[in-house]
């Protein structure tokens, strides 16, 4: 097996028994990058000089006879969402090209502080809007399955990544399914911890009462391994919650005995694709011969999520985006006589049609006369979905779904169409509603041969049985060794 | 509900062209009747949640901690001069 | 027809915390532009607020202080606009949910108590600083400071209970009073840590319905917040009388020519879309948290006018206003310790202090004249060092200069004369010069004696004490 294509865990190893260097990893990995990058088009900005000093320090640890930490010398990848000190962060945006940030942001801090190596900034919906990540405002990543097909999004770039061996793992941020969705189209491992689980600070906001950093990587113990690695209170972020972080390895045991797991059935909409439908039917039948409960459940207010989710994030993105308005950083229109045009040409120019959209819309759904019947009812709705959450879960452990209802669609196939765009999310924003961890794994693969993603809720902080669940799931299967055919 | 596309595109500050307007008025007209179904919930007397979270009462100490250097600061700034921000004169 | 003014009041007052509301920075006044920012106050993407408890604490004294029931739940909520010293885009403040309702103030007008309402009172963040372009280069531009932005604020709006312009001016004063006890804000309108806008309307005598309001703003002492009053009550009346309808609108008070001026036409309309603050956790006050607070509370205005009135005997008219800001009560305490006549001292202060600070718009704390100044005066003046007259030169002296009593005296030589071999020198010069008075008073005709006073005192430049002049002359006169 080829460095690249080695899991954390498995580097690890190889880098305390001295078998390989963080410097030898490190060009492996540019060396995989330089190979398959024109195809898949997943980095925004490669980061190698700063790599390979971050990889030297570890190497000369390693030399000095210190232990190192599970994630030393680990090649990862950063969604470009993520503020790093001193490098350029766009978010996917045009509105924020050359925008250096002075700080870093407390994820990539902790990361640092492990000796985690960064290889560069990955590709992203501008402002992580999107499920595709068609609507970077630089570039279309495309997925290493099928390159012909979106790798999904917004976190669309770190998955990719990650699927054609680009980097060990990746950091990607969910508002209403961007790690889990990117992660189920191609056919990776993605975490969306609980709300307030990762510090938010340095992560540049979408929707704040949404958003959280999760870990996108090619195995569940690397999940595992990433999300240890992230988690914690942080007192810069007023949203993290102060609770211990428990060791997520020691919920890697292949053993579901008795764990009750729910199936709604209102996750199994009309539309869903086939073979999606089959391959989730087989995992839910292969957790139940593992020894799970099956039950079935009822989360009765999913068919609102679409809407009260679309109305939730705009209204916040539309104050959230309200910064960049061409005096403090970032772009700035040339096409302007006064303050009033310079914000509205600024803001014009430099965001794209999505962002425009959103940021219209959620404008609207909190100008007066319209707050109550958009924004406040669908804050009310949102307390319905979690309420349905809470009494599931006083039934069932976990609540198992599919990721997504078809797999990854083709290139410019729903651009057109934002509310079918929209409506493809149904299955993932009801976790980020509740506030719930969930992580997506592959459980099959279509006719067509693109990765399927299976969804393990779990309740709140808990994301330790998730892990189990998922776990035992993927030590019964091999989809998780299946390679794209990039070369 | 219909959107007066114009008037909440200047509030957002966001200059459209008349082609924006017209694909993302359409656009905008589908969504938000989509939306409309959540008419069909009664939620009378339910608490909107408007933070992910049951937490109440977090604070910092009143500790000063060192600001920012300010070069690094108007260093991201498309303009600046004499150590403030430059923008277009605000009419007063 | 007799019009009636309603007037309700917006106070914004800085608190003094050392760091911002929701991040470390410094909030020390008049540094070098943007030298106190950082991520979260500049809105750097990805930065986060945290609340600044001390804030929250003041902000819940200001609400005991002014009878206020602290709500048991209250929530940050986002004000969005564009403007560039916001640098978020939007306002960090309270809505829905204030921190603090339902209070009131005392204000005595023309003798009489009359309660003003709070309505509200939240927390919010400051607005960062905006210079314009004053050479022909840079006129085209404005220039953003971001120090200021994010300095805690309370606002603090009082019911539409005031009726006159005085009566305004009284409950500015009185509010402001009560958060320098409190030690929460140092209340200078015209550094702006203090800040008013009014709302006003005027409606015939009699009617119970509001009238249409305009907003007043941009005024920048007590004095102008008065005539700014004053003259748009004289406008609204004027315009009704007219017949014509007043606008509901936004005026600015121009100081330079004493009008209020409309805004009209540069002011959009505003919608500011507020909505909980997702960054920010609700605030729950519990019961305990306020009652240690309360616990805290230093002796308020009221309470300390009271006991001026027991525990120094002073009339309630001098209490009032030795209480009226705590600097004027802590001088005269001060003063009395080392000066034990409460009355003496209250006169003094009440008569020549203030009308010398009057007269240079000054705050007692920044009078030259100090407690130990002026009870040294006094006691000078008890011990009959110096005379009741030469008091009062001897004062406009320490005002001037800022020099002791004692040193005053002695440079001067306004020390009284005591020794009674110059002063009976004195008396024998005048006796000599005035023989004839001499006979008629030995005759009995008592009158001229005070007159022979007066030239003794005249032979000695005024520095004889009268009380010795008084004894040897008449002793001397007797033969």
């Amino acid at each position: 097996m080829t460095i690249h294509e080695l899991t954390i865990h498995q580097l690890h190893d190889l880098l305390a028994k001295k078998e390989v260097t963080a410097r030898e990893v490190t060009e492996a990995l540019y060396n995989r990058i330089r190979v398959v990058e024109g195809q898949v088009q997943a980095y925004l900005m490669l980061t190698e000089e700063e790599a390979y000093r971050q990889a030297d320090a570890v190497d000369q640890k390693i030399r000095r006879g210190e232990a190192i930490g599970e994630l030393e010398g680990i090649p990862i990848g950063l969604k470009d969402i993520l503020c790093t000190e001193g490098i350029q962060t766009t978010c996917g945006s045009k509105i924020l090209k050359g925008y250096i940030p002075f700080y870093d942001a407390t994820v990539i801090k902790k990361l640092k502080e492990k000796g985690t190596i960064f290889l560069g900034k990955l590709n992203m919906d501008e402002f992580a809007m999107g499920s595709s990540t068609e609507n970077s405002g630089f570039q279309i990543t495309r997925n290493p399955w099928d390159l012909k097909c979106i790798p999904g999004g917004s976190s669309g770039g770190s998955a990719a990544a990650v699927a054609a061996d680009e980097c060990i793992a990746a950091v990607g941020t969910d508002t209403g399914g961007s790690i889990r969705q990117p992660a189920s189209c191609c056919g990776v491992v993605g975490l969306k911890p609980t709300y307030g689980r990762v510090s938010r600070y340095g992560l540049i906001a979408f929707a704040s009462s949404l958003d959280q950093v999760g870990p996108i990587t090619k195995d569940v113990e690397d999940c595992a391994i990433l999300l240890g690695g992230i988690s914690g209170f942080d007192p810069m972020d007023s949203t993290s919650v102060n609770i211990e972080v428990p060791d997520y390895k020691s919920f890697l045991i292949k053993n579901i005995k008795g764990i009750r797991i729910g199936i709604p059935k209102e996750y199994f909409i009309e539309g869903m694709d086939e073979d999606v439908e089959k391959s989730v039917q087989g995992a839910i039948d292969l957790l139940s011969q593992s020894g799970a409960e099956i039950r079935s459940i009822s989360l009765p207010h999913t068919p609102y999520a679409v809407a009260v989710y679309y109305i939730l994030c705009t209204a916040e993105a539309s104050s959230n985006l309200a910064r960049y308005d061409g005096v403090k950083y970032g772009f700035r229109s040339n096409h302007y006589d006064d303050l009033l045009e310079m914000y509205s040409r600024t803001r014009a120019e430099g965001f794209g049609k999505e962002v425009k959209r959103r940021i219209i819309l959620g404008t609207y759904v909190l100008s007066a006369g319209y707050y109550d019947a958009y924004y406040r009812k669908a804050s009310q709705v949102r307390t319905l979905m979690r309420e349905d959450f809470r009494k599931a879960f006083e039934e069932v452990e976990v609540i198992v779904t599919p990721t997504a209802p078809t797999p990854a669609f083709q290139i410019g196939e729903k651009v057109e169409d934002p509310l079918q765009m929209y409506l493809s999310d149904i299955l993932t924003i009801p976790v980020n509603l509740a506030g719930i961890p969930a992580l997506s794994l592959p459980c099959g693969f279509s006719r067509k041969g693109l990765p399927i993603g299976l969804q393990i809720m779990g309740k709140h902080f808990d994301e330790g049985t998730v892990l189990r669940v998922a776990y035992t799931f993927e030590q019964s299967t091999d989809y998780h060794l299946k390679k794209p055919p990039i070369t | 509900m219909k959107m007066d596309i114009e008037k909440v595109a200047r509030l957002a500050r966001i200059n459209l062209s008349e082609e924006e307007k017209k694909t993302f008025g359409n656009q905008l007209e589908q969504i938000l009747l989509h939306m409309e179904q959540l008419n069909r919930l009664d939620t009378s007397g339910v608490e909107p949640t408007s933070h992910a979270i049951p937490v109440v009462n977090v604070f910092r100490e009143d500790e000063v901690r060192s600001s920012t250097p300010r070069e690094k600061i108007l260093n991201t700034s498309p303009a600046q001069e004499e150590g403030h921000f430059k923008v277009p004169r605000i009419i007063e | 027809m007799e019009y009636e003014p309603v007037i309700g009041l917006e106070v914004h007052a800085q608190l003094l915390t050392c760091s911002k509301i929701f991040c470390g920075c410094s909030t020390t006044f008049g540094e070098e532009p943007n030298t106190q920012t950082c991520p979260v106050c500049t809105g750097q993407p990805g930065s986060l607020p945290v609340l600044n408890r001390k804030a929250v604490e003041f902000a819940i004294k200001i609400g005991l202080a002014t009878h206020c029931r602290i709500t048991s739940y209250s929530v940050f909520a986002r004000k969005n606009y564009f403007y560039p010293d916001l640098p978020k885009g939007y306002q960090i403040s309270m809505y829905e949910y204030p921190l603090a309702e339902d209070g009131f103030i005392e204000i005595t007008i023309q003798g009489m108590k009359k309660r003003i309402g709070i309505i509200r009172i939240h927390m919010e963040e400051d607005a960062g600083k905006l210079k314009h372009g004053e050479t022909p280069e840079t006129a085209r531009f404005s220039y953003v400071d971001f120090n200021r932005t994010g300095v805690p604020l309370v606002e603090i709006v009082s019911g539409p209970d005031l009726r006159s312009p005085q009566e305004a001016g009284e409950y500015l004063r009185r509010l402001r009073a009560i958060l320098q006890y409190l030690e929460v804000c140092t209340g200078d309108m015209e550094k702006g840590t203090f800040r008013c806008d009014a709302n006003v309307s005027v409606r015939p005598k009699g009617e119970t319905q509001f009238g249409t309001r305009t907003e007043l703003k941009n005024m920048n002492s007590f004095r102008h917040v008065e005539k700014a009053l004053e003259y748009e009550i004289k406008r609204q009346i004027r315009v009704l009388e007219e017949g014509e309808a007043i606008i509901q609108e936004t005026r600015l008070w121009d100081a330079s020519q004493n009008i209020t001026l409309s805004m009209r036409g540069k002011e959009e309309a505003h919608d500011y879309r507020y909505f909980p603050d997702p960054d920010l956790v609700p605030l729950k006050v519990g019961e305990d948290w306020i009652e240690e607070i309360r616990q805290s509370l230093p002796e308020l205005p009221d309470r300390k006018k009271e006991r001026f009135i027991q525990e120094y005997r002073l009339p309630e008219y001098d209490a009032e206003i030795l209480t009226s800001t705590k600097a004027m009560a802590n001088y005269f305490e001060s003063c009395v310790r080392l000066f034990p006549d409460p009355k003496t001292v209250s006169n003094w202060m009440m008569g020549d202090l203030l009308r010398e600070l009057k007269k240079d718009e000054r705050e007692v704390d920044q009078c030259p004249v100090t407690p130990q100044h002026l009870a040294g005066m006094l006691s000078m003046m008890k011990d009959g060092t110096i005379s009741g007259k030469l008091a009062k030169d001897v004062f406009e002296e320490m005002y001037r200069t800022g020099d002791l009593p004692e040193k005053i005296v002695q440079e001067k030589g306004w020390i009284q004369i005591l020794d009674t071999g110059e002063i009976e020198g004195a008396i024998k010069k005048v006796i000599q010069a005035n023989p004839k008075l001499v006979e008629d008073y030995q005759r009995g005709k008592e009158k001229v004696f005070g007159f022979l006073v007066g030239e003794v005192m005249k032979q000695t430049k005024g520095k004889a004490n009268p009380k010795l002049v008084n004894e040897l002359l008449r002793k001397k006169l007797k033969g």
